[in-house]
C-alpha cells in the first residue's frame, strides 16, 4: 500500500502528486472533514481531472443519526463519556506537563538527579497518553461490540455503497478539515477494509486532518490558540494505515517551533513515533509502511 | 538622550499669526485627542472661564485643567497614557460659575452605558479587536425573548436566549448565563461577539441566557432568592427544554461589577452546579479591619459576603476567569481575590487591561474569557 501524505493544500500539490503516480482515476474522495461544506468539492474534482466519486461520508453519518435513533442515542452517550474522559485526561495532562517543564528547566545543562527526574516526568506523561489512548479505543471498541455496525441495516447499506464507490477507483483521496469527524466516519463506514486496489496495491492520498486520520495516534495541538498554548493531547486512533507517527499539519503556524525545550518534550513524549510536520509543499510517500529517508522530524538533532 | 518631538499643540502655540484661521486649520488636520506617542492632547474650543478634562482613571487626579492658548478660544491639556490605554472622559466647562459636563465636541468616538455616554481616548497602541465588530461572514445566531415566572424572586423574569447559528436539536451545548443581559447585548455587543467567536472557532457553539435584574442592587448583592432563581428555576427549565450538556463543566455564570458578585454568590450557594465563572471587574469590596469600605450603603451586603468568603474561602467552581481594568478602583480587590480563589482550589485565569470600569473593557476581554472557559473546536481543524 502506498500512502501519500501531503501538506495543506491552499496552494495545491495534489494534482502534481496524482500525475507523478500515473493514476488514471476515477478517484474516491472523502471531504467529510468539511462537514456541511462536504459537497463543495468542485475545486478538488478539477485537481483530480474531474473523475471523482465523493463518498459523502458526512452526509451518510447524518443519515444514520436520523434513521437509526437507537444507534444515534447510544453514540451520543459514547460521545458524552469520551468527552468526559478527554476532560479528565486534559486536567491530568496539564499538571503532568507543567511538572515536566519545571523539571526540564532545572535539568537543562545539568546532570544526574535532575536529568533522571526529567526522564521520569516524561515517562509519566507517556504513560498517561498511552493509558488514555487505550481507554478511548476500549470505549469505542465496546460500543461497536454492543452495536455491531454491520448488523445495523442503515449502516450496512451505506457500507455497501461506500465499498462500491471505492471498488473501481484508482485511489482514495482524503481532504483535511475536522479530524474528529473524519476519524469517526472513516471508522463507521469501514473504509480501511474496502480500500481500492490497483496493480501496485492500494493508494491513499491525504493531507492535513485527512492525513492525521490515517495514523494510529491522532494528537490535537494548537500552541497559538486565543486562550493560550494548549497541551498537545492524544485524541484517539485513526485508521492506522500509517503507524508510529504523529502528524503535525501547519506546524509553523500552530506550534511554538522556536521553543526548543517545548519541542524536545513533544518529541520525547511520543518517541519512538516520529513527530512529522506537514507544511505547504510537504510530500511523504509511505510504501508498505516504509518511510523514505530524509523526512523532517521535530526534535531531531 | 533624544528629545521627544515637540507636540503639535506646542507647534501651533508658536505659530504667528495665531488666529482663528490657524486654529481651524489645526483642527482640520488632527484627530482629537491628538495622540503623539504616550502623550495625548485634549482640546476644547469655545469661550469659557475654565475647562477641565474629567475622567475616572484610578490613580490620576480626576480633573485635568485645560489651558487657553493665548489669543485664541482653544484650550488644551496633555495627559500621558501608557501604550494600549483606553480612557473614557468628558469635558467640564465653567462659565459664570456654572459648570457643565459635556462629551468632547471635537471627538466623535463615544462609549455608551446605562448611565449615558462619554467620549473615548484611545491611546497609542490601543486596538479595538476586530471580533467585536459585525462580520458579514459570521453566521448569525438567534435571540429569542422568553419569560420565566420566578417564585423565588416573586416576579416574571425576562430572559433573552441566544442560540448559535446552525443550532441542532441533537447537539449538546454548554450554557452561559449572563447577568445584566440587556447591557451586555446593548453595550458590549454580546451577540456580535458570540457570532464572531463561534464562527472563528475560538469559542464552542453555546447557548446563552441573558438575564435582567429587577432591583439590581438587591438581587445582585448576594441574594439567596436570585441564586435560587438561577439554579432551581432557570437552569432546570432550560436544560429540560434545550439540548444542553447539563453538566457542571458545561455551565458558566458570567457578570460584570455587581453581576460578578451575583455570579460568585450564586456559585457559593450552589457549589456543585457551575463549573466556571467569568467575572469582570467584580465589585469584590472587602475590609480587613473596621467598616469603612468606601462603597456606600449598596455595598454593605457585598462587603459582608466578601468578608465572610475571605475568612473561609472555599471552592465554588472549577475554573474562574477574572478580569479587571487597571484604571478602576476595583483593581485592588480583584488583584487581592485572585490568589484567594486559587488557594481555595480553583483554577484561576486573571487578566488586567489598561482600561476602566466600562462595557467596552468587558466586551474586549470576552474572547480571552470565553475561549478559555468554552474553547472552540480550533484544535480539531487542520485544513
Amino acid at each position: 500500500m502506498r500512502v501519500v501524505l501531503l501538506g495543506p493544500q491552499r496552494r495545491p500539490t495534489l494534482d502534481s502528486a496524482v500525475r507523478s503516480l500515473g493514476l488514471p482515476g476515477p478517484f474516491a474522495t472523502v471531504t467529510a472533514g468539511w462537514r456541511e461544506r462536504e459537497p463543495d468539492d468542485g475545486e478538488l474534482a478539477a485537481l483530480l481531472g474531474g473523475s471523482v466519486v465523493n463518498l459523502g461520508l458526512y452526509r451518510r453519518g447524518l443519515d444514520v443519526a436520523g434513521r437509526d435513533p437507537e444507534w444515534a442515542a447510544a453514540e451520543r452517550e459514547v460521545r458524552r463519556v469520551l468527552a468526559a474522559m478527554q476532560e479528565v485526561y486534559l486536567l491530568r495532562l496539564d499538571y503532568a506537563l507543567r511538572a515536566v517543564y519545571a523539571v526540564q528547566r532545572r535539568s537543562l545543562g545539568g546532570a544526574g538527579v535532575d536529568v533522571e527526574a526529567f526522564e521520569e516526568a516524561v515517562a509519566g506523561v507517556r504513560q498517561l497518553d498511552e493509558t488514555h489512548r487505550r481507554r478511548v479505543n476500549g470505549v469505542r471498541g465496546e460500543f461497536y461490540a454492543r452495536f455491531p455496525p454491520h448488523e445495523r441495516a442503515v449502516i450496512a447499506g451505506h457500507r455497501e455503497e461506500v465499498a462500491a464507490g471505492l471498488r473501481d477507483s484508482s485511489a482514495l483521496v482524503v481532504a483535511g478539515g475536522h479530524v474528529g469527524v473524519l476519524a469517526d466516519v472513516l471508522h463507521l463506514f469501514n473504509v480501511a477494509a474496502a480500500l481500492p486496489s490497483s496493480s501496485g496495491g492500494s493508494t491513499v492520498i491525504a493531507w492535513s486532518a485527512g492525513a492525521m486520520a490515517l495514523t494510529d495516534r491522532i494528537v490535537l495541538f494548537h500552541d497559538r490558540a486565543p486562550q493560550g498554548p494548549g497541551q498537545p493531547e492524544v485524541y484517539g486512533s485513526g485508521l492506522s494505515l500509517v503507524r508510529d507517527v504523529v502528524l503535525l499539519p501547519h506546524a509553523k503556524a500552530r506550534l511554538l517551533l522556536d521553543d526548543g525545550p517545548r519541542m524536545a518534550v513533544l518529541a520525547r513524549r511520543f518517541g519512538p513515533a516520529r513527530c512529522v510536520p506537514l507544511e505547504a509543499g510537504t510530500r511523504i510517500d509511505v510504501v508498505d509502511g516504509a518511510w523514505p529517508d530524509g523526512v523532517r522530524v521535530i526534535g531531531a538533532a | 538622550m533624544k528629545t521627544p518631538p515637540k507636540l503639535a499643540v506646542n507647534r501651533l502655540r508658536e505659530r504667528r499669526p495665531l488666529d482663528a484661521a490657524a486654529v481651524d486649520r489645526f483642527l482640520a488636520r488632527h484627530e482629537v485627542p491628538v495622540v503623539e506617542g504616550s502623550r495625548c492632547t485634549f482640546l476644547y474650543r469655545g469661550e469659557a472661564d475654565e475647562v477641565f478634562m474629567v475622567h475616572r482613571t484610578f490613580g490620576l487626579p480626576d480633573h485635568l485643567p485645560l489651558r487657553r492658548l493665548r489669543g485664541t478660544d482653544l484650550w488644551s491639556g496633555v495627559l500621558e497614557l501608557p501604550e494600549g490605554s483606553r480612557v473614557e472622559y468628558q469635558l467640564e466647562v465653567v462659565r459664570g460659575g456654572h459648570r457643565e459636563r459635556i462629551n468632547d465636541p471635537l471627538n466623535p468616538k463615544l462609549a455608551h452605558s446605562p448611565v449615558g455616554s462619554s467620549s473615548v481616548c484611545y491611546a497609542h497602541g490601543h486596538v479595538v479587536p476586530d471580533w467585536t465588530q459585525f462580520d458579514p461572514d459570521a453566521r448569525p445566531g438567534t435571540l429569542t425573548d422568553l419569560v420565566v415566572p420566578s417564585p423565588a424572586l416573586r416576579r416574571d423574569c425576562p430572559v433573552t436566549l441566544y442560540l448559535p447559528a446552525r443550532f441542532r436539536p441533537s447537539g449538546q451545548y454548554p450554557l452561559l448565563i449572563v447577568h445584566d443581559g440587556g447591557d451586555y447585548l446593548g453595550y458590549a455587543a454580546a451577540k456580535t461577539v458570540l457570532d464572531n467567536l463561534i464562527h472563528r472557532l475560538d469559542v464552542a457553539e453555546l447557548v446563552a441566557a441573558f438575564v435582567y435584574p429587577g432591583d439590581r442592587l438587591a438581587e445582585y448583592a448576594n441574594s439567596a432568592a436570585h441564586a435560587r432563581f438561577l439554579t432551581a428555576e432557570l437552569v432546570p427549565r432550560l436544560e429540560a427544554e434545550l439540548p444542553l450538556a447539563g453538566t457542571p463543566s458545561a455551565r458558566c455564570l458570567m457578570g460584570a461589577s455587581f453581576g460578578a458578585v451575583a455570579s460568585l454568590a450564586t456559585a457559593y450557594r450552589y457549589p456543585s452546579v457551575y463549573g466556571s465563572l467569568l467575572l469582570q471587574s467584580g465589585s469584590f469590596v472587602f475590609t480587613d479591619i473596621g467598616s469603612d469600605h468606601g462603597g456606600g450603603p449598596p455595598f454593605e451586603p457585598v462587603v459582608r459576603f466578601m468578608n465572610r468568603y475571605r475568612a473561609a474561602p472555599r471552592r465554588v467552581a472549577d475554573r474562574l476567569f477574572v478580569s479587571c481594568g487597571m484604571y478602576e478602583p476595583l483593581i485592588a480587590p480583584n488583584r487581592s481575590m485572585a490568589p484567594v480563589f486559587e488557594a481555595a482550589g480553583m483554577t484561576v485565569r486573571y487578566t488586567e487591561a489598561r482600561d476602566g470600569h466600562s462595557w467596552e473593557n468587558w466586551r474586549d476581554r470576552l474572547r480571552d474569557g470565553l475561549s478559555w472557559i468554552f474553547p472552540g473546536p480550533q484544535k480539531f481543524f487542520y485544513e
